[in-house]
């Protein structure tokens, strides 16, 4: 009973940094209708910028809110410098359907290579701002810690503000509105471009916090967040794609079965678990679990 | 062009590919009208609309707005120049609630920064945007289902959401495109009355098929035909055109209203 409830409370914990990871997904898709693979490098660099500032301040929470404002501003600069340019020229064919995705692999390549001129290859940590040890529960140890609690904290605080800016303000609304159907957001006066680029910049701030949040209890390399993607791509998937609660659901539903694999299974089945997970979801509802059988377009 | 002119069209032309959409349209809205846009399936009514929501950019003409010359407006760029339109889909947002619907045509009144909206902390802001989607949605008796998800109301309460939301924008050119297409006759009853009461402070254009619609409500008639203006006037006009006998029932019948 007790290692039940402790995988069920790190499947919650990881599971909530994957949300985060689809969450961000999700919010590019929504708004442009590309998986954004370059949502991991574009976390990592934020990161690094992240690490800069905790190492130096020693001060995590400082590091933090340096990651999410460098995410934000990154996520904001590669719509307004690459997107927009790119839904320009390639307007119509295959390219069209192509293009930006490819492009976003080959903008994970430059950022990659940027971050690895910069700060080189080997691995980086931060300071957690909290224990990693089990929390002692009368005379037993559980291998959930204080570090646990408080990532699901900080995940449960940035959900919620995503919920208020998405359903109880007018930029919200926009955002909701410009995701659905842009061309009559347009005509009711919203600045859909503008609107996307913000989307995607809320999207590149919360990539960053997924990425100090798994760097605080792992390490940080060029590479380092690619997992992270992978499985934030297949709790955006169980979703629909298109529900930012979906994500939240898929990826916690993720987090908690990899957790029990990695408990009951073994660790080497873990990665394949993922990709079960995915390939049955397709199979079996391949809308998503937040599916409605109804198109969300207007 | 008269002094009561709010909008006039010069010279429109339109092509899709070697496709002549619209050929050298001229046409005029004056204060207080209502105006009708004629014609059979794929004569350019909708292109006409499109043309002036900056949907589609024009290939040659030119736009006056107010006798002043302007450019072909962007979308987004319609609400400031108070031009406000209904789609011929309806073209509402199905996972919003009817009053977020409504809200979005209030986008133009919000006056908080970027900042502050997306904090929430605009509460006097908010407090008059939703004074105003209340009204717009009450004005078209459909005050009672703010709540509801759009994709639950019945097809003719999706219309009169539509309205409201072109309607709280509070848009001094409303383009109605097909309002009456889908309604029965105690909707369109019900239609033909908000025209005649809007038109004291709206100039309307209005795209439709239901010529009793059209014949009650217009001023003045456009009658389009393969991308050109075939001929203009009141209804009773229209109505005894040959031109327009011919292109909409064929050379023996007579237009019935």
């Amino acid at each position: 009973m007790q290692k039940l409830l402790e995988t069920l409370l790190i499947g919650v914990s990881t599971g909530s940094i994957y949300a985060l990871m689809s969450l961000a997904l999700v919010l590019v898709w929504r708004s442009t209708r590309v998986v954004n693979f370059a949502q991991a490098g574009q976390a990592m660099l934020s990161t690094y910028f992240g690490y800069e500032i905790a190492s130096r301040s020693e001060i995590f929470w400082l590091g933090l809110a340096a990651a999410i404002i460098a995410g934000a501003l990154v996520g904001a600069g590669v719509d307004f410098f690459f997107m927009r340019v790119l839904f320009k020229r390639a307007i119509s064919g295959p390219a069209a359907v192509v293009a930006p995705v490819i492009a976003t692999l080959g903008l994970l390549g430059l950022i990659r290579s940027i971050v690895g001129l910069t700060w080189g290859g080997e691995f980086k940590s931060i300071q957690a701002p909290a224990s990693k040890d089990g929390l002692t529960i009368g005379q037993t140890t559980i291998p959930f810690s204080a570090l646990n609690i408080l990532i699901i904290a900080t995940v449960s605080l940035i959900l919620i503000t995503l919920a208020i800016i998405f359903q109880r303000t007018n930029l919200g609304l926009s955002l909701r509105a410009s995701a659905y159907a842009p061309e009559i957001a347009q005509l009711a006066g919203i600045r859909t471009a503008r609107t996307r680029t913000i989307g995607w910049a809320i999207a590149g701030g919360v990539g960053a916090v997924a990425g100090m949040l798994v760097t605080s209890y792992n390490f940080l390399s060029p590479y380092s967040l690619d997992l992270l993607l992978v499985f934030g791509f297949i709790a955006a998937v169980i979703g629909g794609l298109e529900s930012m609660v979906g994500s939240v659901i898929g990826a916690l539903v993720l987090g908690i079965g990899l957790t029990f694999i990695l408990n009951y299974v073994g660790t080497s089945l873990v990665f394949i678990g993922g990709f079960v997970v995915l390939i049955v979801v397709l199979l079996v509802k391949p809308d998503g679990i937040m599916a409605r059988g109804k198109a969300r377009r207007a | 062009m008269t002094d009561k002119t709010l909008l006039r069209v010069n010279d429109l032309s339109v092509n899709f590919g070697g496709l002549k959409a619209l050929n050298g349209v001229n046409l005029e809205l004056r204060k207080g009208e209502v105006l009708g846009l004629i014609g059979p399936n794929g004569a350019g009514k909708t292109t006409v609309f499109n043309a002036l929501c900056g949907i589609i950019t024009p290939d040659s003409g030119s736009l006056e707005l107010h006798g002043q010359r302007i450019k072909w407006p962007q979308p987004h760029t319609l609400a400031k120049l108070k031009i406000a339109r209904t789609l011929q889909g309806v073209g509402l947002f199905p996972d919003l609630s009817v009053f977020d619907n409504v809200m979005i045509g209030a986008n133009k009144f919000a006056t908080s920064g970027l900042i502050r909206a997306a904090c929430g902390i605009n509460q006097q802001d908010e407090r008059a945007l939703k004074e105003r989607v209340q009204a717009a949605l009450e004005r078209v008796y459909v005050g009672g289902v703010a709540a509801r998800r759009a994709d639950t109301l019945a097809y003719p309460d999706t219309k009169r959401v539509s309205i409201a939301r072109a309607l709280v924008a509070e848009p001094e050119i409303l383009l109605l495109d097909e309002p009456a297409g889908g309604l029965g006759p105690h909707d369109i009853e019900w239609l033909n009355g908000l025209i005649h009461n809007l038109k004291s402070a709206t100039s309307i254009i209005i795209v439709e098929h239901h010529m009793d619609v059209v014949m009650s409500v217009c001023d003045r008639i456009y009658v389009l035909n393969f991308g050109e203006i075939i001929a203009s006037g009141t209804p009773s006009q229209v109505r005894e055109d040959q031109a327009v006998i011919q292109a909409y029932l064929g050379s023996k019948s007579k237009a019935r209203t």
